[in-house]
């Protein structure tokens, strides 16, 4: 069965020059262990495919259950030579939390 | 066991000091680790000291000094602040003109040291490339155009001016953990190889460093963002941190907002690459050994941080002339309120096309729609708006055209599609800024940093 993120997990997103990152977080473990087995960098570049210029990189840190992702040149150059309203990518996450996932 | 309690000032140049206040009074604290600058700020500060060479600090310190000062002297709360941007004696300056006239008396530090713009061209001769840190490009692409660089400095001078008798602490670019790490090293006598211990320093100042964002605000979720009590007084953090380098993180009692096990986490990735080497001057530390335990009540301990020696190579950020912006916002209502803004958008691109005119990239959002969702906008109800605002910027080398690009759209007013709102969106043009990350090495900074001590009143 599909299902999107924002059932599943909470998410925040930030910016440090060009990368976007963002910060995944697991309700439980047994959710944790779900998003750790479909939130893969492959799957994320293709989420993000209209913005990330640069690859994804993705840490899972099963001590906090959550997944670390940064997509490199995904900024426009950074915010402060962006043109978009988001141009400190916050509203990231959110994108993130639309993604669906397979949880059988 | 020793302890030391440290609060969240703010968390950029234009937050609330308001928090703060609460944090003083019932928090506990001894001091308030204040991060004023993000990023670029020094970018609107370097434009500040061109117009006055006295300018170039952050405005809001002498404001927000003035009216937390008398409560915190009662406490006995001391200061550490990076509002001296490009020019923390200026800050001070303004500090000292303020507490003579109100008869009040501190010792305050500045740090400076950390402005190297002026000598990239000596680091390169040192053998230093200051090439870009991401992409590897070479900076004589842009060198001409650099407008700041700074080094991001560790805690060491700020030690150094709390032994000498600091009450407050100015700062140019320090790391903003740095601002934490500081009071922490000085207060429970950390030795600068101890990696574990500066590991847990750096951790906590990483989760003071932007005030609300550590305690509930922000809250990156769906649905349970509602859940957070009392936005309207939310308290920022409190860290109180033992000698052996574990630490509470809570805030003052009576205040909104919330320290959980969620939303600590959520700060403790904010802005981090590698989450296994966060890099800071003096250490760097692994996010993926700390433990988190949430003891209810807004409070949550954390230990278990391990760390690494730090790196021989400081961080510089500069920030370079990157063109101009020019941008203009229509809206309209229902009926077919997102197809007029479709249209507005068409006759704009008419109109800048037949003028000659060429944009390097040029941006246009749905308000109401697409704005901040960009593809992961859902379609559904698209054609059925209330209401939908378009929003066209242009990124141009020249400034005269990001203006003149803004001044194509108030004729739409009365020669456009119907049901027109708002034309007050039309904006000046806008300067751009690139940002320029790079490495240097430290020996060639520090012995350039100096700390000035001076007593006022």
């Amino acid at each position: 069965m599909k299902v999107p993120l924002w059932k599943l997990a909470h998410a925040r997103s930030g910016d440090k020059g060009d990368r976007a990152d963002i910060g995944l977080f697991a309700r439980d473990a047994a959710t944790y262990a779900l998003l750790k087995r479909e939130v893969t960098a492959e799957r994320l570049a293709q989420h993000f495919a209209s913005i990330a210029r640069g690859p994804v990189e993705v840490w899972p840190l099963d001590n906090l259950l959550a997944i670390k992702i940064v997509l490199n040149g995904a900024l426009q150059g950074g915010a402060a030579r962006s043109l978009r309203m988001d141009n400190l990518g916050k509203c990231i996450a959110a994108r993130l939390l639309r993604m669906e996932i397979e949880t059988e | 066991m020793k302890s030391v309690r440290v609060g969240a000032g703010l968390g950029f140049y234009g937050d609330s000091w308001l928090p703060v206040r609460a944090s003083i009074e019932r928090g506990a604290v001894r001091y308030i680790a204040s991060d004023h600058l993000s990023e670029l700020t020094l970018a609107i500060l370097q434009k500040d000291r061109q117009r006055d060479p006295a300018a170039g600090y952050t405005r809001d310190v002498a404001p927000m000094l003035a009216e937390l000062w008398p409560l915190a002297a009662r406490h006995g709360v001391k200061f550490v602040l990076n509002a001296g941007g490009l020019n923390p004696e200026g800050a001070r300056e303004a500090i000292a003109r303020l507490f003579r006239e109100r008869g009040w008396r501190a010792t305050i530090a500045t740090v400076t040291g950390d402005s190297v713009l002026e000598r990239l061209g000596e680091f390169v001769g040192a053998g230093e490339s200051l090439a870009h840190l991401e992409t590897g490009a070479d900076l004589a692409a842009v060198q001409d155009r650099m407008l700041f660089a700074n080094a991001y400095l560790g805690a060491a001078p700020i030690v150094e001016a709390l032994a000498r008798g600091a009450d407050i602490v100015l700062t140019g670019r320090v790391a903003d953990a740095a601002l934490v790490l500081g009071p922490l090293v000085h207060e429970l006598g950390w030795r600068w190889e101890d990696w574990d211990r500066l590991a847990a320093g750096l951790a906590v100042g990483h989760l003071l460093e932007c005030s609300g964002q550590g305690s509930g605000g922000n809250f990156g979720s769906a649905g349970a963002w509602a859940e957070i009590p009392d936005y309207a007084h939310l308290g920022y953090p409190i860290a109180e941190v033992r000698e052996d380098g574990s630490a509470l993180l809570t805030k003052a009692p009576g205040t909104g907002g919330r320290v959980s096990f969620d939303t600590v986490r959520q700060q403790l990735l904010y802005e981090v690459h590698d989450p296994h080497a966060y890099v800071s001057p003096d250490v760097v530390l692994d996010i993926g050994t700390l433990r988190l335990a949430d003891e209810g009540g807004d409070r949550v301990r954390i230990s278990g941080a391990s760390g690494a020696p730090r790196p021989a190579r400081l961080k510089v950020v500069g920030g370079y002339h990157d063109g101009w912006m020019g941008s203009g916002i229509v809206g309209f209502s229902w009926p077919e309120a997102y197809a007029k803004c479709a249209k507005a958008a068409e006759i704009i691109r008419t109109l800048a096309e037949e003028r000659g005119w060429r944009f390097e990239e040029t941006c246009v959002e749905y308000i109401g729609y697409d704005s901040l969702l960009g593809a992961h906008a859902d379609p559904t109800g698209r054609d059925a708006l209330n209401e939908c605002f378009v929003r066209i910027a242009v990124r141009t080398p020249e400034r005269r055209l990001a203006d003149a690009f803004g001044r194509l759209f108030p004729w739409l007013g009365l020669s456009g599609p119907p049901y027109i709102g708002t034309m007050k969106g039309i904006e000046p043009a806008k300067e751009l800024l690139g940002i320029w990350p790079t490495l240097v090495r430290r020996e060639l900074v520090e012995p350039r940093v100096e700390v000035r001590v001076e007593r006022v009143g």
